[in-house]
């Protein structure tokens, strides 16, 4: 089964939280993904910048609109995400809780709609 | 009393009580669900009466009568559609017995306890029903502690609790013969609670866990005096309870059992565990948790003597391997024997559990790897190895603790 873990959280805590190395990547975020590849289940992931580079996209009655951010009215931002294989939700829900990002943000555990 | 008062003495008898009042409700019925729904509608009534009307003598027949009268109602209702006459009959039988005998409510935890532990029930939920019924934990709370969404958990429950009623699951204490078998099983989902506990430490609900744990522990023990393996799981919490000073240091971080300082570990908790472990020594051959509790004997011992019977030790997993066949035992005897023999033959026994598909997620197995790696000199598997473990763990400190540990290979 397919699950999707989508990091929520402050995103200045974040960056606070999790310090990037020479190799661009936290130790803890990079132990994290070895385990994971390790194990077999990750399908895919990427970090996020951050909503400072982002634009929102909405068509309301034929009238087209953008929005750049950072978003004021949103406490927590969507940072990240992975695509997980494992037998259960149980396993996506253990999965989830070991992101070294559930100490200080959220992360959702989606199961995916399979359309094919 | 003010309205207050009411609530703290409703929410006391709920704790003191709530575990004896299901057993005695479901006890005939078998119907947990039903028992735990006219219970809650009797705390309920309770919390809007007791206010205005004063505390009962005594609250706990008061709730038992109210939740038998939910129960015959609710049954009432049920009989225009389908026929429960005779369970019915029970109830009122029940209650005309209880006005007459304004008697002490007997206990009948331990044989619901022995419901939820059937083997008919799933093992996975054996632990989540206990903690439901005898302690009156919800769904959230017990899918937090299981990594369980609470939905899920909650069908889980109900699913669990209406095979105990389809398929007749009895409320009694198994017979002589089967019981050893069948008190493994009770043993076993209350020692799971300690783990929940114990493994959470830094987390907000883990104290609680712990704590209730170790009032079943007392429970299981008072109920049931003359068996041995219940005073060992008791005593193999205490053992572990007693170093719960020493697992953090003053700044939050992990501190590994050989780094403890033992002047933290508490000391009467240990005394009561070590005459726990020679009464149950005393009564009967020994089964796993006196075995474990044994071990952890072994390493209390480090605090009066300042030193360890390593041999001893890995002598005592060896029985507890013969007698369990878990991985996790073999994970623990190999490091044991890297005491007496040195990590080369700790990872030898390790290579051969290895293949193993259930440890390849479990974090100890990977710590335990790393640092035998790192005591044979082996840098660069020991660094993968702590790595594996790093993001194989949900706690914060454990994890510090961990990329210090892999930090500190460079410079070794």
């Amino acid at each position: 089964m397919q699950f999707m873990l989508l990091i929520h959280g402050d995103e200045l805590a974040m960056m606070e939280n999790t310090k990037v190395d020479s190799s661009g990547m936290s130790p803890e975020y990079a132990a994290y993904n070895e385990a994971m590849a390790k194990a077999g289940v990750v399908r895919g992931g990427e970090r996020l910048r951050p909503t400072a580079t982002a634009t929102k996209v909405s068509i309301r009655d034929g009238k087209t609109e953008l929005l750049d951010g950072p978003y004021a009215d949103t406490k927590e931002q969507f940072g990240g995400y992975y695509l997980i294989d494992v037998d259960s939700m149980d396993d996506a829900v253990a999965w989830a809780a070991r992101c070294p990002a559930a100490q200080f943000g959220t992360i959702e555990v989606r199961p995916i709609w399979q359309t094919r | 009393m003010s309205g207050d008062e009411a609530a703290c003495t409703a929410e006391r008898v709920a704790r003191d009580s709530y575990g004896r009042l299901v057993a005695f409700l479901a006890a005939r019925t078998r119907d947990v669900a039903g028992a735990e729904d006219a219970l809650a509608e009797a705390f309920t009534a309770a919390l809007r009466m007791w206010p205005v009307d004063g505390v009962p003598l005594n609250p706990d027949a008061w709730l038992l009568t109210a939740a038998r009268r939910r129960q015959l109602d609710a049954g009432r209702r049920r009989q225009t559609r389908t026929a429960g006459a005779a369970q019915l009959k029970i109830i009122a039988e029940e209650l005309d017995e209880m006005a007459a005998n304004p008697e002490p409510i007997p206990d009948r935890r331990l044989a619901l306890m022995f419901a939820c532990a059937h083997p008919a029930i799933e093992r996975g939920m054996r632990t989540p029903l206990i903690l439901q019924t005898i302690l009156g934990l919800n769904a959230i709370e017990i899918g937090a502690a299981f990594l369980v969404s609470p939905a899920t958990m909650g069908q889980r429950l109900v699913r669990a609790k209406a095979r105990i009623k389809d398929i007749g699951i009895p409320f009694r204490i198994p017979e002589r013969e089967e019981l050893p078998e069948r008190l493994d099983a009770v043993l076993d989902a209350i020692y799971a609670v300690y783990s929940k506990g114990w493994a959470e430490i830094g987390e907000a609900d883990a104290p609680a866990l712990v704590s209730e744990a170790i009032w079943l522990g007392r429970l299981i023990v008072s109920l049931l005096p003359e068996q041995p393996e219940a005073k060992g799981m008791l005593a193999l919490m205490l053992y572990a309870e007693a170093r719960h000073g020493a697992r953090r240091d003053p700044g939050g971080r992990y501190v590994a059992l050989e780094q403890q300082d033992t002047t933290l570990w508490d000391i009467p908790q240990i005394d009561l565990a070590e005459e726990l472990l020679s009464a149950a020594n005393r009564s009967g051959p020994s089964g796993r948790y006196q075995i474990e509790a044994a071990i952890q004997s072994a390493h209390a011992a480090r605090r009066l003597l300042g030193v360890r019977n390593w041999p001893a030790i890995v002598a005592l997993y060896d029985h507890l391997l013969a007698l369990t066949g878990s991985p996790v035992v073999a994970l623990n005897r190999a490091v044991a024997l890297a005491e007496t023999e040195g990590p080369d033959a700790a990872l030898v026994a390790i290579a051969d559990i290895a293949q193993d598909r259930r440890l390849q997620t479990y974090q100890p197995f990977w710590a335990a790897q790393a640092h035998l790696l790192a005591r044979a000199g082996k840098k660069s598997e020991s660094h993968q190895a702590f790595t594996q473990a790093v993001g194989l763990t949900a706690d914060p400190a454990v994890r510090r603790y961990l990329l210090a540990r892999r930090l500190a290979l460079a410079d070794a």
